[in-house]
């Protein structure tokens, strides 16, 4: 399955027409931070909460390079020649742990996937145990994907490899925020002071939480809309509280009609069908009256305003077909983009300076 | 005729009234006398020169693990944690395996702390067969095997029909029962409690209201029925007000609250209390993780307020130990509670040392307060006090002493614990007031290397 | 630049670097017979604006342009953890396939070589050119590879452990070349 997801991927990033050849030199561009001012000094990618917006851009501006390598018609690079990665997934996920597969192997690493039916994970072995041996294999970075929120903190303060959140329970998802805020870059120039909204179940998604962070530390302005019972507490205050807090400054609207108007894009996120049984929404249906990004609403946006998705859709759920698969929606660049910016993490975090 | 003396300390028995400096004499294990220039003919010295001298602490509240989970906790350990805590009574909850819900259980809990204990232990039995909440255990075999008290602890008595029956019950054997206050269905599996922290981490949080709507239901059974309920772990301002309002209503409720709940914010949970968090990342504590959860700063407030006011009757531990992988994993899959016994006293000082509480008061709620909330004294005459002389004709109180040195500052180190649990979010925090030696019935169960004469 | 003192100052002038630029641009096209198929790729950073430079003295003289690259060899360097310094790599600019080119690779100081052979490793994942020739605009000996550069702008004699610092108006805001001894 990881084989196949890998093809499609090569093609899709071969076929981008703008990323065929090697784009012309722009003789403006090259004169402009000829010399790099940001180090890298992080250990581990946990999250982006505590990013500062120049880290952010080092990792997107090193994503332009990915995007070129590959774009190439054999994307390989030995940048980590020599080192191993292992993808260790306690929830199943086809496309990050594809995404992330590819990007190592792009770069020359291998990479061991760990899945957790196939290991001793489900044999009910401890996480730290199984951090110690994926240690004593003599790993270089563990890509990790857990249902518990924290996970990987706990397993980074036990390693000494290098631990990559692939998405954390409720918690955080990094490199979803990471490639989601380089395509809207990508589309919007600059994200400062744009209008972002994101829509569906806020409460139990890492998309939205980590999201929130790296788009606020760019700059962004950040509303939030959703149910109440998809809301998580302590969102709705000012600016203040959420400094005094440690939450990003965002907004929260309920009504998606008024929380679209002027967006200069809009992010949707999947929603579990298991929420409509656990009480907390009365059917599919009413939530999808009231919060589905559909081309009635999506016109409130500003014109041609993109339209964003982590994968994987319900269509006619969360989003309506004709705009998850309109001229307006992102989420195919999304996908291509979360290799390159899941190679510049590791490229990052391999061979950046160490603290 | 065994004799030990006290000499010099400050005696300090808020059950009494007594705050002087004199020397205490204990005969026979029990208290023989308090004043000066007592005799010292045959008695082995203790100095107390520079220390508080008062009763020993009594633990209304506390999981010892035994029989079932040794691995935890035995009496054995929990009891010598206690000791060196300062506490010289425990009382421990029946969340034991198998359950306190048969007299042949809590005369093995009696038994083993007779064989092995340091420190007096009074059992709690169950309030329903096996904890489960359907069939009332049998109290009154239970009340005549030992148990001072009844209680489905870790777990609410769900069933409001069966907390009043088990009330009625027990008050044939003119004992308590004590709930843990928590509605299931809006805890809703909450891992910590429901507030910012809980977004900032992703953790499914436990409202407080869980707790307050527990609260408030009890407190209508206790109304209706006028029998004395005592709720454990109060932790939240909105269960404090109601345990306020009920009280002046005259209903006979009591109430505890833990050092934990009336020291650290939910905040633990997620930063590091040391201040230097600097570009550290967030803590996702399991040794923080305890039910009731850590509250907010306004809720914390509000606990202190209500033991300062005496709303709240007593300190009480909930020492709840665990092995050490119980605790080394995800956050969701590690198990509630923290090892209390032996920071409970250096904790509760940061209240004095602050000026939230004085002395005398917080030694009050660590004896008196505790004994008059289950009723003790009806077990255990002169209990939590250093009365010479009781009504029942007894010579004094039990000869159960700690000696405190309320300036000296000591550093937490869990691997030094007595208690097999080390699960504790102070690890490496700087405390002052320190517990020196605890005479439990005349006998110096624990001391500093120094101390002893 | 703590820790690191000017010893006799600048060893290129911004004239003696000029002449240097246009001297090897003769030689570029002399050598090549012309500039048909020719294409300039310069090493980030400095090599870039380098490439420039030649491309314009040669439409100078030639009247033709040559096209010019950004050659990023972030990716295939050798040496990264001990250098540990530059990070950052951005996208490879080229302006056409470079398959049965003449390429002249521009690096602004050829020293142990490395960069060199992971631009050749670089290159060479974007297609076969017909030939490589390399342009430094210094050469300061201390050779770890079998590289030599076939144009070079100045032979500057160093110890091991001096610096040599190419500045360029375009990166630095004026053009010199100094030597630096290293001071621990």
């Amino acid at each position: 399955m990881a084989k196949n997801a890998t093809r499609t991927q090569t093609s899709r990033a071969a076929s981008t027409p703008a990323a065929k050849r090697p784009t012309p030199l722009n003789p403006d561009a090259t004169s402009e931070r000829l010399v790099p001012e940001t180090n890298w000094t992080r250990r581990h990618l946990l999250d982006v909460d505590d990013f500062t917006s120049a880290e952010i851009e080092l990792v997107l501006d090193t994503t332009d390079a990915m995007k070129e390598v590959l774009a190439r018609d054999i994307p390989r690079v030995p940048a980590l020649r020599g080192t191993t990665i292992v993808t260790l997934f306690y929830e199943a996920s086809t496309r990050t742990r594809a995404s992330f597969e590819l990007a190592g192997k792009v770069l020359g690493a291998d990479v061991i996937n760990v899945a957790a039916s196939s290991s001793s994970v489900q044999k009910g072995e401890a996480l730290l145990d199984t951090v110690r041996t994926i240690q004593a294999i003599g790993a270089d970075v563990c890509v990790l994907r857990h249902h518990a929120s924290g996970a990987p903190y706990i397993a980074a303060r036990e390693s000494e490899f290098r631990v990559i959140n692939a998405g954390d329970g409720q918690h955080a998802h990094p490199t979803q925020a990471l490639l989601d805020a380089y395509t809207l870059r990508s589309e919007l120039g600059d994200i400062r002071g744009r209008k972002i909204v994101i829509v569906g179940d806020i409460a139990h998604s890492r998309v939205a939480r980590s999201n929130m962070w790296c788009l606020t530390s760019l700059g962004a302005e950040v509303v939030l809309c959703g149910p109440p019972t998809l809301m998580p507490v302590g969102l709705n205050g000012s600016t203040s509280d959420a400094e005094e807090h440690d939450l990003p400054p965002v907004r929260v609207e309920y009504d998606l009609d008024i929380a679209i108007e002027g967006a200069d894009a809009v992010m949707a996120l999947r929603l579990q069908r298991e929420r409509q049984s656990s009480g907390l929404l009365p059917s599919l249906r009413e939530y999808s009256r009231l919060y589905q990004v559909n081309g009635e609403r999506l016109a409130k946006a500003k014109p041609g305003a993109p339209v964003l998705h982590p994968g994987p859709i319900n269509e006619g759920v969360e989003i309506s077909t004709e705009v998850a698969h309109g001229a307006r929606s992102l989420v195919e660049e999304q996908v291509t983009n979360g290799v390159a910016v899941r190679m510049a993490v590791l490229y990052l975090l391999l061979r950046g300076e160490q603290p | 005729m065994s004799k030990l003396l006290i000499q010099g300390g400050r005696v300090l028995d808020p059950g009494t009234g007594i705050d002087k400096v004199a020397d205490v004499l204990l005969v026979d294990g029990l208290v023989a006398g308090i004043g000066s220039d007592l005799s010292a003919d045959g008695a082995e010295i203790l100095d107390g020169s520079g220390l508080i001298v008062s009763p020993g602490f009594v633990d209304i509240h506390a999981h010892l693990r035994d029989p079932g989970q040794e691995y935890k906790e035995t009496i054995a350990t929990g009891t010598e944690a206690a000791a060196r805590g300062g506490f010289t009574t425990v009382c421990c909850m029946p969340n034991t395996d198998p359950v306190i819900d048969t007299r042949a259980t809590v005369e093995y809990v009696l038994r083993t702390a007779d064989a092995t204990g340091r420190v007096r232990v009074l059992p709690i039995g169950a309030v329903s067969k096996g904890r489960e909440g359907h069939d009332l255990a049998e109290l009154a075999d239970l009340a005549e095997a030992g148990c001072i008290a009844f209680s489905d602890d870790g777990a609410p008595v769900a069933d409001g029909a069966l907390l009043r029956h088990a009330m009625e019950f027990a008050s044939i054997s003119g004992l308590t029962v004590i709930d843990h206050c928590e509605d299931a269905g809006i805890a809703a599996g909450g891992v910590m409690h429901e507030g910012w922290v809980s977004t900032r981490l992703g953790l499914q949080g436990q409202p407080a209201a869980a707790e307050e709507t527990a609260v408030a239901r009890d407190i209508a059974v206790a109304a209706e029925t006028d029998l004395p309920l005592h709720l454990a772990h109060i932790s939240t301002r909105a269960a404090v007000d109601l345990v306020r309002t009920a009280k002046q209503r005259g209903l006979p409720i009591t109430a505890e609250v833990t050092p934990h709940h009336l020291t650290l914010t939910h905040e633990a949970v997620a930063f590091s209390q040391n201040g230097s968090n600097g570009n550290a990342t967030l803590l996702y504590d399991t040794n923080a993780k305890v039910n009731p959860p850590l509250r907010t700063a306004d809720d914390v407030a509000a606990c202190v307020e209500a033991l300062r006011e005496g709303v709240i009757d007593a300190i009480a531990t909930d020492h709840a130990p665990h092995a050490d992988y119980e605790k080394a994993c995800e956050f969701d899959e590690a198990v509630f509670g923290i090892s209390g016994l032996e920071t409970a006293f250096g904790l509760c000082m940061t209240l004095v040392r602050s000026g939230d509480l004085d002395l005398p008061t917080l030694i009050e709620r660590l004896t008196a307060g505790p004994v008059r909330a289950l009723g003790l004294e009806r077990s255990v005459p002169g209990l939590g006090s250093l009365a010479e002389g009781l009504p029942a004709g007894q010579a004094g109180a039990p000869g159960d002493i700690v000696l405190i040195d309320p300036e000296a500052e000591w550093t937490v180190e869990p691997e030094r614990f007595a208690s097999k649990g080390r699960n504790t979010p102070l690890a490496g925090r700087t405390l002052m007031g320190k517990v020196v030696a605890t005479v439990y019935g005349g006998e110096v169960v624990w001391a500093e290397e120094k101390v002893p004469a | 630049m703590g820790g690191i003192v000017l010893s006799n100052g600048a060893v290129m002038s911004a004239d003696e670097i000029r002449r240097a630029i246009v001297r090897i641009a003769h030689e570029i096209v002399e050598q090549n017979a012309g500039v048909s198929d020719l294409m300039l790729v310069g090493m980030r950073t400095r090599g870039v604006p380098l490439a420039e430079r030649l491309a314009a003295a040669i439409r100078e003289f030639e009247g033709e342009t040559v096209g010019v690259g950004a050659l990023d060899i972030g990716l295939y360097r050798d040496d990264l953890p001990a250098l540990g310094t530059k990070v950052e790599i951005k996208p490879s600019e080229l302006p056409q396939d470079i398959a049965g080119k003449r390429l002249v690779l521009v690096d602004d100081v050829l020293y142990t070589g490395r960069s060199i052979r992971a631009a050749l490793d670089a290159l060479i994942d974007y297609g076969r050119p017909e030939r490589i020739q390399l342009a430094v605009l210094v050469d300061r000996g201390h050779r770890e590879l079998p590289i030599r550069a076939d144009f070079v702008g100045k032979n500057i004699p160093t110890a091991k452990d001096d610096d040599v610092l190419v500045q360029l108006e375009e990166s630095d805001g004026k053009d010199q070349v100094i030597v630096t001894e290293r001071r621990d």
